[in-house]
């Protein structure tokens, strides 16, 4: 079919009813060419969606709303012999490095596995020189840590075994829930550095789930940010990330501590009493009760994602809309000189 | 006590010690010898100030502040040095006298403070509870006032007085949890990993109202943390750790700017950067037993400049190259004119390779323009020549 690897078209989860459950996803299309293979970001708050749409990708919920196709197949339709026939095409890395292996095993006992599940090899030296070819693949030796037991492991290294065993099937896409998030800020690097060697030299594609903006600054080709459900922002990592043009956007960017103790947060920030509820129901935009720049019409409809600056970068956001005709702050209120003061900072 | 300050110093006049803890250990029994977790550990707290103490997961962060609050439990011992509060030891403290002692004194915000909340109880509930258990009973309209006004310190509405823990948001709990730490005026709080945990513009606001709740009071804190940039943002001074003991310590800024022990500089490179793309680093090997300590620097078995001293003898006290600057590291000595050089700086200690760099790319760059980033935005202290040779393949296992 198409030459595309992943198509997300207009997905949306609502968990409970349809008209008033809660929309964890919200009418999300999202689209990776088989080639070149990239990393894209998903980025964002708990409770943002993020997670959501790595378990629809995965297959492990089905979409409430929309498709997900994988090279053309309906991801939601799939049966569970398709299944585990996609999961060998689709492989995923979750955020817990502890949690992934059985304390009683040795890590071989990990590959021992996946290779048995998929008869991977018919020998038990095939079976190993495979094993050794995806250890390779993320900097580690059979040697060194098959016959360790997980705990004598460090976080870093336990991690990249998971990619290994993932690379084992040759996936064309992983989803990687938070992979570096419990792994110490020394042994993080070796982490992306394993899933941009793979895209590099094994044309493995990456869904890289993370709430951490300054790794998808470092490795992330696209970049998707969520708002309680709905797309904020998109674009190339660099540029959303070094100018962002959403409101929320531009709160989180500033959030993130920065190394430099002679650059100190400036400003404060308020949080909202109470988190409302983002039903079917609701109407607008779900930044616009914290929104510094809200306008009348941010309550009513939910903006559109419109171009802003570069080539692919997008904003849902009324801010950018070219013929709105409506001046901004109409309804800012005391929020926007709050706003104002953050953005200089 | 009054202490003169060091020279040069930032503090102006005189600083005022609340804490000095010297030698402390920390060992966890196990059926094949004890885990040193935390090894000697020594500091000061000034009055005031807000010192970070960072570090691998492991590294004894928590251990030596549990030593300090004396909350280790067993097979967990304190196994020697002192805790000096107002010229009282509170290791020599009996039971009781430590129990009036904490939160009035010494109070914490533990790691992931807010699982703690008792989720039976309504928030005013708890809070009232720590105040009664140390001050005895008051009127319910007197308590309710100051509950009031320890909500407002930290920016809590008045309405949760009466709510459950369930109904609050994370960053609603973990900031009950401050109010908690405050309610009997301590002269030092520690919030273990305070805001870890929390997405980063709630873990922004939390980390404003401890600031702010600092300032006002003026209460001295210690904050654990593994998290660079949140230190950069909130700490006077840091202390590193690595393997139960801290080697180095430095005002925040000096420590940013030049730290000086191998370890403290691997932690700051590998800081990922959101406003240039360029070499993070990965720290190779990984450490040594704790039951069995090598022989000579702990560190040496993934330190890049290990030279035949650190494998053959500890390095000497901890050496203060810079006023308040003190590190713990062989690759310091003085020279003939008695002032501190680095051996990195002079050749004397050559890079051995057990730490490597990884450079971000996009697909299809060539590596040369990879090399070029490196050399061109190298962080800092990062050496072009080390860097650039051992390209962009990241060896964790390099010591093998």
């Amino acid at each position: 079919m198409s030459g595309n690897l992943l198509e997300i078209d207009h997905v949306s989860k609502i968990y409970g009813p349809v008209d008033s459950g809660l929309v964890a996803l919200h009418d999300f299309s999202l689209t990776l060419p088989t080639s070149p293979a990239s990393i894209v970001t998903i980025a964002g708050e708990s409770g943002s969606g993020k997670s959501t749409l790595a378990n629809l990708v995965l297959g492990f919920t089905k979409p409430t709303h929309g498709t997900i196709r994988f090279e053309g197949r309906d991801v939601g339709a799939m049966g569970k012999r398709d299944m585990k026939d996609y999961h060998r095409d689709v492989q995923a890395v979750f955020q817990d490095p502890f949690g992934s292996y059985n304390p009683f095993y040795r890590v071989g006992h990990v590959f021992d596995m996946v290779i048995r599940n998929y008869k991977l090899a018919k020998r038990p030296a095939d079976a190993r020189e495979r094993v050794e070819e995806g250890l390779n693949a993320v900097g580690l030796s059979g040697d060194d840590v098959l016959r360790k037991y997980p705990h004598q492991l460090s976080g870093g290294q336990r991690q990249r075994i998971m990619m290994a065993r993932a690379y084992l099937l040759k996936p064309k896409l992983v989803v990687a829930d938070e992979p570096v998030s419990m792994v110490d800020a020394s042994l993080r690097a070796s982490i992306l550095d394993v899933m941009m060697k793979l895209r590099d030299e094994d044309g493995i594609s990456f869904l890289y789930v993370t709430h951490d903006l300054s790794t998808a600054y470092q490795i992330g080709d696209r970049i998707v940010l969520f708002y309680q459900g709905t797309l904020a922002e998109s674009g190339a990592a660099t540029e959303v990330i070094s100018s962002p043009k959403h409101p929320y956007v531009q709160l989180l960017v500033d959030s993130v501590p920065k190394a430099d103790p002679g650059r100190r947060w400036q400003g404060e920030v308020e949080l909202p009493v109470e988190e409302e509820l983002r039903t079917a129901a609701a109407s607008g935009c779900r930044f616009h009760p914290r929104c510094p720049e809200r306008m009348p019409r941010c309550r009513e409809t939910l903006p559109p994602l419109y171009p802003v600056g570069a080539p692919g970068h997008e904003a849902s956001c009324f801010l950018y809309d070219e013929k709105g005709g409506e001046t901004r702050g109409d309804d800012g209120g005391a929020g926007a000189d709050e706003g104002e003061a953050l953005r200089e900072a | 006590m009054e202490k003169p300050t060091g020279e040069g110093s930032a503090a102006s006049g005189t600083r005022r010690s609340v804490l000095e803890v010297s030698d402390l250990k920390v060992y966890y029994a196990t059926p094949t010898g004890d885990v040193r977790a935390c090894d000697g550990v020594t500091f000061t707290l000034y009055e005031g100030e807000t010192l970070g103490l960072v570090g691998e997961s492991g590294s004894g962060k928590s251990t030596a502040t549990s030593g300090v609050l004396q909350l280790v439990s067993p097979p967990g011992r304190i196994a020697g040095g002192s805790v000096v509060m107002d010229g009282q030891d509170m290791l020599a403290l009996d039971e009781e006298a430590l129990r009036r002692s904490r939160w009035r004194t010494l109070s914490l915000i533990p790691q992931g403070a807010m699982n703690s909340l008792n989720p039976t109880m309504t928030i005013s509930a708890q809070i009232r509870d720590v105040i009664e258990t140390h001050e005895g009973r008051a009127s319910k309209g007197e308590m309710r006032t100051r509950v009031l006004e320890l909500f407002r310190r930290v920016g809590l509405p008045g309405r949760i007085h009466d709510m459950y823990p369930h109904e609050l948001s994370g960053g609603m709990k973990q900031r009950v949890c401050i109010a908690m730490a405050i309610a009997l005026d301590p002269t030092v709080i520690v919030a273990d990993e305070a805001t870890s945990a929390l997405d980063v513009v709630v873990q922004r606001v939390v980390a404003q109202t401890l600031a702010k709740v600092r300032e006002e009071l003026g209460v001295s804190m210690i904050m654990i943390g593994h998290d660079m940039g949140l230190m950069a943002q909130m700490v006077d001074r840091i202390a590193v750790m690595y393997a139960g003991r801290i080697v180095e310590i430095a005002p925040v800024r000096r420590m940013f700017e030049r730290p000086a022990h191998p370890y403290s500089r691997i932690l700051i490179e590998s800081i990922p950067s959101l406003t240039e793309r360029r070499p993070m680093r990965v720290l190779g090997g990984i450490t040594h037993d704790p039951r069995h300590p090598p022989p000579g620097c702990i560190f040496q078995m993934r330190c890049e400049h290990a030279m035949d001293v650190c494998r053959s003898d500890p390095p000497p006290r901890p050496q203060e190259i810079a006023p308040d600057h003190e590190v713990h590291c062989h690759l310091w000595r003085r020279d003939a004119n008695g002032e501190f050089v680095d051996m990195r700086d002079t050749g004397e200690a050559p890079r051995t390779g057990a730490v490597t760099a990884v450079v971000a790319r996009d697909p299809g760059d060539s590596l040369a323009r990879a090399d070029g980033d490196l050399v061109g935005g190298g962080s800092a202290g990062a050496d072009p020549e080390g860097v650039g040779d051992s390209g962009i393949e990241a060896t964790e296992g390099a010591s093998r």
